[in-house]
């Protein structure tokens, strides 16, 4: 492993199965009565968001606090923080406060990165989503929750048919899921109009599809991705009936997915644009699901950057 | 490096301190056999089926992994962790043996018995370990022993076992 | 008169020569053998005063970043002995005073000619015709006029600004850019910009620009200069307007022939830079462009910045590299190290040919009656490139640790030694 957690890419596939493990040895204990661990006692993590997210600020928090290190919050929205100019004195700042780790959300791809910088930051850094970048600990998470329904939580993915369908472009989530899966051995299908794919998209290890009906028969588990309406006005796609005619998730979509296949989502849903509800709450569906792992997956992660000694 | 303990003497000693945990629990109920990965997993494992060959029924048995307990960790770099399997019917008002393959030090046991805490109110906590090269660090012993092996700190102590090591056999290494 | 003897010295193809020169002027033969004083060159190579057509000196308004006089200094340090300050400081160099002041700037510090480039339109705004003819008419004699940072996106003021030009011969020199299409932009539109998540920069945005600027400068009959060029896509129809006859001239920049998009992949926003860096499929167009004449000159876009404007994440970062000091080194290491042209064709893309874009009468060439504007360049020496040392006020180079070939060791502006740096 490596000090910081940035970005899949810098992963090997080990690194992801002895964190995906990792989390299953968790899930474990905390299945049981042990609410709370003491293996970060006295370790200080900051959750620096530039960006509001609570689920994820709070998902890191639950997961600092049950290793039982000192978590302190950093909303750095809105105040004079959220100017670029000042994210290497907000480094500098909290390398001076002692932090050991700093979980980062940031609306720059790369901010994470430039954090990591040597001359900045002694601690490890995490990302927490940055930009349209990488959001690294979702896919562990969502790897994790796979594998726990269709490969017996162990080992990898190798064979699993995935389909990621919406707004690729702007997702983090989706550029995460993509580098995992397929460092897992899964195979990956992208799902969306041309406008929501990057420039790009065919150097990719993955296939492309326009057409969801003609993917649903043959997957394990679709991943659906949240699409933010401001789109229409930048032109990517014209009506939100259009879009959810060609790429949601709707009821009928549902009834034709393979037996044992599931129903991803990273959440927060838009119901009736890119999932109906009885998608999102259909017996297949994991969604809550992945919320609950979110936390084991993120002790984790925090377990394995913080757990021994500093590199 | 020199055997200290081949695969029959092992076999023995195992023996030994299933009798002794019968006789000191006045039978096999309420005991709950707890082995520490990776090796005393497997002795504890060993252990219970010895006891259900004398008892004729098997004996509750599972494991339990200190690494989050450590107070060592930030000497090390990160560890797997290993299993912990606790019987469903939990660790309240048993007779908690732990089984370990050496006690050293006595930190791993005492994680282990942080760990416990947290899982319940046993009725009582015994300790059975295959070694005992002693150089204890805090007050803690003991219940039962398969051999006592007096050594220096600096030599090293392995337990090989059949399940993971593909031979039975405790060496002792000076350490160069 | 002072009277100057350069002896021992090698030219452009390595063969012995000397120079003479008079006051500010070469000369064929001294008017007096009285007062010569020998130069001795030691064996290294002269060349011309280098000119850049495209130098941003932040002066005024962002004098922190860089002024006239460091601007002249980072220069010389790079054999430079004419650049062209870009309008794009605060206020604009929109009129004749700003870009007198500026000129005058130059002329007082004395190290190179400082030869303002006026705005295309006010403030740069792209809505306006900036006073074109009174900065033309200024002491400063402003013939290329750019929008340089913005691009003229309107066809028809770019129409307007060609036309009006051609009453002296100047020329429009177009920084291309659709401005709908690289909203937001910030690198190549590419494999690289779809992984890593920042929003791209299609080569498209350039490309249409200037298909529709040469049809322009064709259907107007007027002169048109494409800055920094960046794609394939560019050169292929930058080679098709020249084989139509239109009149356009092409610059390429030293770290576009050199750099691509794949250093993006660490988020230094050191590499961050407009146009951006692109692929190597496009380095190697642009070699090629150069090699077949379709590019006429490499200028530095030299664009300093403060340190905390890289200091940041990437988004945040400003655009831009310095490079008149690295500038030539960086050339020989993209185009004569790799066999693409002689350094002799080197030398002309960066000294005689700009020179004639811009009309800068004696420079770029050491025929007698030019300004005596040389340097003495070391072709066999290898420097390695350490930030804190240059002259520049900004340190923004992309190539810090870079080893180069060629080294700058003199350089004479109008017969005065303006830079002696490795002194042997």
């Amino acid at each position: 492993m490596n000090k910081h957690l940035l970005s899949i890419e810098d992963l090997s596939k080990s690194d992801a199965i002895q964190i995906l493990d990792t989390a299953e040895e968790i899930a474990r204990i905390s299945d049981g009565p042990v609410k709370k661990l003491p293996t970060l006692r006295g370790r200080t993590i900051v959750n620096l968001f530039f960006e509001d997210s609570t689920r994820t600020r709070i998902s890191f928090e639950a997961a600092a606090k049950r290793l039982s290190a000192d978590v302190i919050n950093f909303s750095a929205k809105g105040s004079s923080l959220s100017k670029g100019e000042s994210l290497k004195d907000t480094a500098l700042t909290l390398q001076a406060m002692g932090a050991d780790a700093v979980v980062i959300r940031h609306g720059s791809s790369g901010a994470p990165a430039r954090l990591a910088d040597q001359s900045w930051m002694k601690g490890s850094v995490i990302n927490a989503g940055d930009g349209t970048h990488e959001h690294p600990s979702q896919a562990l998470l969502d790897s994790f929750t796979l594998r726990r329904h269709l490969r017996d939580s162990a080992g990898d993915l190798s064979g699993i048919k995935v389909a990621i369908v919406g707004d690729i472009l702007h997702s983090r989530v989706a550029r995460s899921n993509v580098l995992l899966l397929k460092k897992l051995g899964a195979e990956v299908t992208l799902v969306a109009p041309h406008t929501l794919l990057p420039f790009g998209i065919d150097q990719w290890p993955v296939n492309i599809s326009y057409d969801f009906d003609d993917v649903l028969p043959h997957v394990d588990a679709v991943m659906m991705l949240r699409v933010q309406r401001e789109r229409m006005s930048e032109l990517f796609f014209p009506s939100e009936r259009e879009y959810s005619r060609g790429f949601g998730l709707t009821k009928e979509r549902l009834d034709r997915m393979p037996k044992g296949a599931v129903v991803m989502h990273p959440g927060p849903m838009n119901r009736g644009l890119e999932i109906s509800a009885e998608a999102a709450d259909a017996v297949n569906s994991v969604i809550v699901e992945q919320v609950t792992n979110g936390v084991t997956v993120r002790m984790a992660i925090l377990y394995l950057l913080l757990g021994g000694m500093s590199a | 490096m020199s055997v200290v303990l081949n695969a029959g003497e092992i076999a023995r000693a195992l023996r030994r301190i299933s009798h002794e945990i019968l006789e000191h629990n006045k039978g096999s109920q309420s005991i709950l056999l707890l082995g520490i990965p990776t090796r005393g997993a497997f002795l504890s494992k060993r252990i219970a089926s010895m006891i259900e060959e004398i008892e004729g029924h098997e004996v509750p048995h599972g494991t339990l992994d200190v690494t989050m307990y450590r107070d060592d960790l930030r000497l090390r770099p990160p560890r797997a962790l290993m299993s912990t399997e606790i019987p469903i019917s939990g660790i309240n008002e048993m007779h908690v043996v732990l089984v370990d393959d050496v006690l050293y030090s006595g930190r791993t046991i005492r994680a282990a018995l942080d760990a416990l805490s947290e899982l319940g109110r046993p009725a009582s906590v015994q300790l059975a370990v295959l070694v005992d090269r002693g150089h204890r660090e805090l007050p803690i012993r003991a219940d039962f022993v398969g051999k006592n092996l007096p050594t220096s700190s600096s030599e090293r102590v392995h337990v090989l076992l059949q399940e993971c090591d593909e031979s039975d056999e405790v060496v002792i290494e000076a350490q160069s | 008169m002072e009277r100057f003897h350069v002896t021992k010295a090698k030219d452009l193809r390595g063969k012995a020569c000397e120079l003479k020169f008079e006051g500010e002027r070469i000369v064929t033969e001294f008017s007096s053998t009285d007062k010569v004083t020998v130069i001795d060159a030691g064996g290294s190579t002269l060349i011309p005063g280098l000119v850049d057509l495209h130098t941003h000196l932040r002066e005024p308004g962002r004098e922190d970043a860089e002024t006239v006089l460091t601007g002249s200094l980072a220069a010389v340090a790079g054999g430079f002995t004419a650049i062209s300050a870009m309008p794009n400081t605060a206020p604009v160099a929109d009129t004749a005073g700003v870009v007198e002041q500026v000129f005058r700037l130059g002329q007082s510090h004395g190290l190179c000619d400082v030869f303002p480039i006026g705005a295309v339109t006010e403030g740069q705004a792209g809505t306006t015709l900036a006073e074109i003819a009174a900065m033309h008419a200024s002491e400063a004699r402003v013939r290329i006029f750019s929008d340089d940072g913005h691009c003229v996106a309107d066809p028809l003021v770019m129409r307007r600004a060609l036309e009006y030009v051609k009453n002296f011969d100047g020329v429009i020199a177009q920084h291309a850019q659709d401005p709908r299409l690289t909203n937001g932009a910030q690198m190549n539109e590419g494999l690289v910009s779809s992984v890593i998540g920042l929003k791209g920069w299609p080569a498209v945005a350039e490309e249409s620009i200037i298909a529709r600027d040469v049809l322009l400068a064709e259907h107007v009959n007027s002169r048109v200069h494409i800055c920094h060029v960046s794609t394939a896509g560019s050169v292929e129809i930058i080679r098709w307007a020249k084989a139509r006859g239109i009149r356009v001239t092409a610059e390429v920049t030293p770290h576009h022939l050199l750099l691509t998009d794949e250093l993006a992949r660490g988020f230094n926003p050191i590499y961050k830079v407009n146009p951006p860096l692109r692929t190597e499929k496009d380095v190697v167009a642009l070699r090629e462009g150069v090699a077949d004449g379709t590019i006429d000159i490499i200028a530095t876009d030299h664009a300093p910045h403060p340190a905390e404007s890289k200091e940041c994440e990437w988004s945040a970062a400003s655009f831009g590299m310095t490079g008149l000091e690295t500038a030539l080194s960086v050339s020989y290491q993209a185009l004569v190290a790799t066999k693409t042209t002689s350094f002799e064709k080197l030398i002309s893309l960066m000294s005689s040919n700009p020179a004639a874009i811009g009309k800068y009468e004696g420079h770029g060439s050491l025929k007698a009656g030019s300004y005596a504007n040389f340097a003495l360049v070391d072709l066999d020496a290898e420097w390695t490139v350490e930030p804190t040392a240059m002259r520049s006020k900004s340190k923004n180079t992309p190539f810090a640790n870079y080893v180069l070939p060629v080294k700058v060791n003199q350089t004479y502006f109008k017969g005065n030694r303006v830079f002696s740096g490795g002194v042997k």
